[in-house]
């Protein structure tokens, strides 16, 4: 006589992935652009990147305790969220400000709507905007590549970013090795791209959404008359493309759906920094596609095979 | 969506989904081997869809293998047949699989196997005759539905059926019962190919099989080209990729057919038959032995000697798994059928079915199971799904009771190969949502 046996529904074989393992395929992804942004922007991105981790870990633990749910801290989807969230800051910000980010990521935008896979728009992007609307001149204070290693000058030696300087000063070269202004994460576009291989080779995310991305990106540039080169190469756009875009949650989950987002995200990207009034238009153009996505997924479900279009019951009647 | 090509493939056709499941076929390489005869075996009238066989058989009757003890005046039914030489102990209701109650007629072998007399090769000269062989032989659709077959080869007169598929992809992990029929039956499978699409004046038939079986590839190959019948039948080497073995991805990988939801294969023109059957009509036409044992592969972390071995239909799970040595280790889970859609059992006395072609049991390790967390929305059960399926918008229409949403999300077309839970990060039951999903249809018609 055995004794008792689990009797589970089929199937009874796991490819083995978890949500965990996933997320921490992102991390390594990321610690390029980490690395990079304390090359680049010295020591105080390290800072930046530790507080905004430790700080949405705690916000998660905490909303979670209180919600009296079960915690989740442990799938790390907090720790990418953290470090996301700090490679989108200068290297000038406040830690206080950081934690303020981490706050609105997490409580209001990722635990408020019902935690892990709930969120409409993406937690990283959406505190990014909070904050750059709230403290617009901290958030865009730019500061020169390699500032720290020269001990004469003050901590802020204001510079432009490449997309705000009007002319194209930077060259190719500088952009794609990130030896220029920005937020800590989105100048090393080799960094980047290093991770986004990662994610690819791992198969955590396909290469549709960021290809069909800078590809609107780049044909909407020779539309406007703009160089193409300069204009995927600088910004957030990369950033933003391969971490931001490729966000489970907050995007379709069809193949077809995924292109559409990811056109509308270029396609948005590019009218803002052709006609809006800000420099950069790529977390506002991939949040409001979020927004949508609802909208997407509904015109772009998969047809099933065989499919039959079932008789309407009023039809009938 | 029917294409009346009736040209021989060469190569498989695209099908959409599946995943890459480990193979684990270690018994691949173990000749099949006859099962001493157990003392006692219980064999049910219900090893099949449709109506239940009633028992022709009383207590006492002294019975001989092959000889029919249970059979139904119903269309959609297949007789049931002794399959030990003995006593009929009692005819009492067991337990099944599903964990209702079953009637079934309880032999006390008496070791000698003594064939039954009258057993004769049928005459199959017309259609009917050769229809009522295939009742008579109690086949059924060994690959796991448990059809019967002679319902299956009756053809409806308005359907144009030109192409016989012969189901040899067994992409389940662990089972090699399949694998075997190719190398140790293969002038049998022909010679019942060749019966069929005379019978039935088909045109053309496709064998698929896994790429990951090469020698019973080649060996089909070799044979078909030897019996010089390569003009009609051809082997396709099909991608190692779980569903491949499921009816409608293996009609359109073999022909590129689609067949329409809630529609039948005989509706896009093909006939599909898994090998083992057409191994045991073969062996029923030429020598009159009905269907009375079954090529089991019984494998798993907790078996002591995983092997393939032919038992008497009505065996009990712990005599075969006994004969292999019993378990190694404490089992916590054992598994009728393969690991992708077979069930999982509650005891081991339970009896063995027509269409079982495997007992899996497994160790504690490989039995626990996977912490459930919350759905991320990452689409691998979208990409994996082979029916073009979307698992969380269903979900969430069987939360919301949506039964118009199910239905226009094609609920109904899911065929519960669990592709959809097993590439599941946050480790969800997909398929037992899936299952809710369409009895909750059925039951709002």
């Amino acid at each position: 006589m055995v004794g008792k046996l689990y009797a589970s529904s089929s199937p009874h074989l796991r490819q083995g992935d978890t949500t965990r393992k996933i997320m921490l395929d992102v991390i390594i992804a990321l610690l390029p652009a980490c690395i990079a942004s304390v090359v680049i922007f010295g020591y105080m991105s390290a800072v930046l990147i530790a507080v905004s981790v430790v700080s949405c870990v705690i916000c998660e633990y905490i909303c979670r305790r209180i919600m009296k749910r079960n915690n989740t801290i442990g799938d790390l989807s907090a720790v990418v969220t953290g470090i996301l969230l700090a490679l989108n800051y200068p290297v000038s910000l406040s830690p206080l400000i950081a934690i303020g980010g981490s706050v609105v990521a997490i409580v209001i935008v990722k635990q408020m709507f019902g935690g892990i896979g709930q969120n409409f728009v993406n937690p990283a992007l959406t505190a990014r905007i909070v904050l750059l609307t709230s403290f617009s001149s901290k958030m865009s204070n730019w500061t020169e590549p390699f500032a720290y290693l020269n001990k004469n000058a003050a901590d802020a030696v204001s510079t432009a970013t490449p997309l705000a300087d009007g002319e194209h000063l930077t060259s190719y070269f500088d952009l794609f090795f990130g030896i220029h202004g920005g937020c800590l994460g989105e100048t090393c576009v080799l960094a980047i791209l290093l991770g986004g291989i990662y994610l690819v080779a791992r198969r955590v995310i396909t290469p549709l959404i960021p290809l069909t991305y800078m590809g609107t990106v780049a044909i909407l540039s020779l539309c406007f008359g703009l160089d193409p080169i300069y204009q995927l190469l600088s910004g957030g756009l990369m950033l933003g493309a391969v971490f931001m875009a490729t966000d489970y949650t907050t995007t379709p989950l069809s193949n077809l759906g995924r292109f559409v987002f990811a056109v509308g995200c270029g396609l948005l990207t590019m009218l803002i920094r052709q006609f809006g009034s800000l420099p950069e238009g790529v977390s506002f153009s991939i949040v409001i596609m979020n927004i949508l996505v609802p909208y997407i997924e509904k015109f772009t479900r998969l047809k099933p095979k065989g499919f039959i279009k079932p008789k309407k019951e009023s039809a009938s009647k | 969506m029917k294409s009346n090509d009736i040209s021989l493939p060469t190569v498989p056709f695209r099908t959409r989904g599946g995943v890459r499941v480990p193979h684990r076929k270690t018994t691949s390489t173990c000749e099949s081997i006859v099962m001493t005869v157990p003392s006692q075996v219980s064999i049910p009238m219900q090893q099949h869809i449709g109506a239940p066989c009633k028992p022709t058989v009383k207590v006492g009757d002294i019975v001989c293998v092959g000889q029919v003890i249970g059979d139904s005046d119903q269309f959609v039914s297949a007789p049931i047949h002794a399959t030990v030489s003995g006593k009929v102990l009692k005819i009492a209701d067991i337990p099944m699989t599903n964990g209702a109650k079953c009637q079934a007629v309880v032999i006390a072998s008496d070791g000698l196997q003594t064939p039954y007399s009258e057993l004769k090769p049928p005459k199959t000269d017309t259609l009917d005759e050769f229809l009522s062989a295939v009742r008579a032989s109690g086949l059924v659709g060994l690959g796991g539905a448990g059809f019967p077959t002679h319902v299956k080869l009756r053809v409806p007169k308005d359907k144009n059926v030109d192409t016989l598929v012969v189901n040899g992809a067994e992409c389940e992990p662990y089972i090699t019962t399949d694998h075997r029929e190719f190398l140790e039956n293969s002038e049998n499978i022909l010679y019942a190919i060749v019966k069929v699409k005379e019978m039935l004046n088909l045109k053309r038939v496709v064998i698929g099989i896994e790429k990951n079986k090469p020698d019973a590839i080649e060996l089909m190959r070799n044979l078909i080209k030897k019996e010089g019948k390569s003009d009609y039948i051809a082997v396709l080497a099909l991608k190692a990729s779980y569903p491949q073995g499921g009816e409608k991805v293996l009609i359109e990988a073999c022909t590129g057919r689609v067949v329409e939801m809630g529609k039948l294969p005989a509706d896009a023109g093909c006939i599909v038959m898994n090998v083992t059957s057409l191994g045991k009509l073969a062996e029923y036409l030429k020598t009159g032995m009905p269907l009375v044992t079954k090529r089991l592969t019984i494998a798993g972390s907790a078996i002591k000697e995983p092997k393939n071995v032919i038992v008497p239909i009505g065996t009990m799970i712990k005599d075969v798994i006994e004969f292999c040595g019993g378990y190694s280790e404490e089992p916590k889970k054992i598994l009728m059928g393969g690991p992708m859609m077979g069930i999982a059992l509650t005891t081991d006395e339970l009896f063995i079915l027509k269409q079982n072609n495997a007992i899996l049991a497994f160790n504690e390790k490989d039995a626990r199971l996977m912490e459930t967390t919350d759905c991320i929305r990452c689409g691998r059960c979208v990409a994996s799904c082979p029916m073009g399926l979307m698992p969380p918008l269903i979900s969430r229409a069987v939360k919301l009771n949506e039964i118009e949403e199910l239905k226009s999300l094609g609920a109904m077309n899911c065929m519960e190969c669990g592709c959809c839970s097993f590439s599941c990060p946050a480790g969800k039951y997909i398929v037992q949502t899936m299952r809710t999903a369409k009895a909750m249809i059925r039951s709002a018609k």
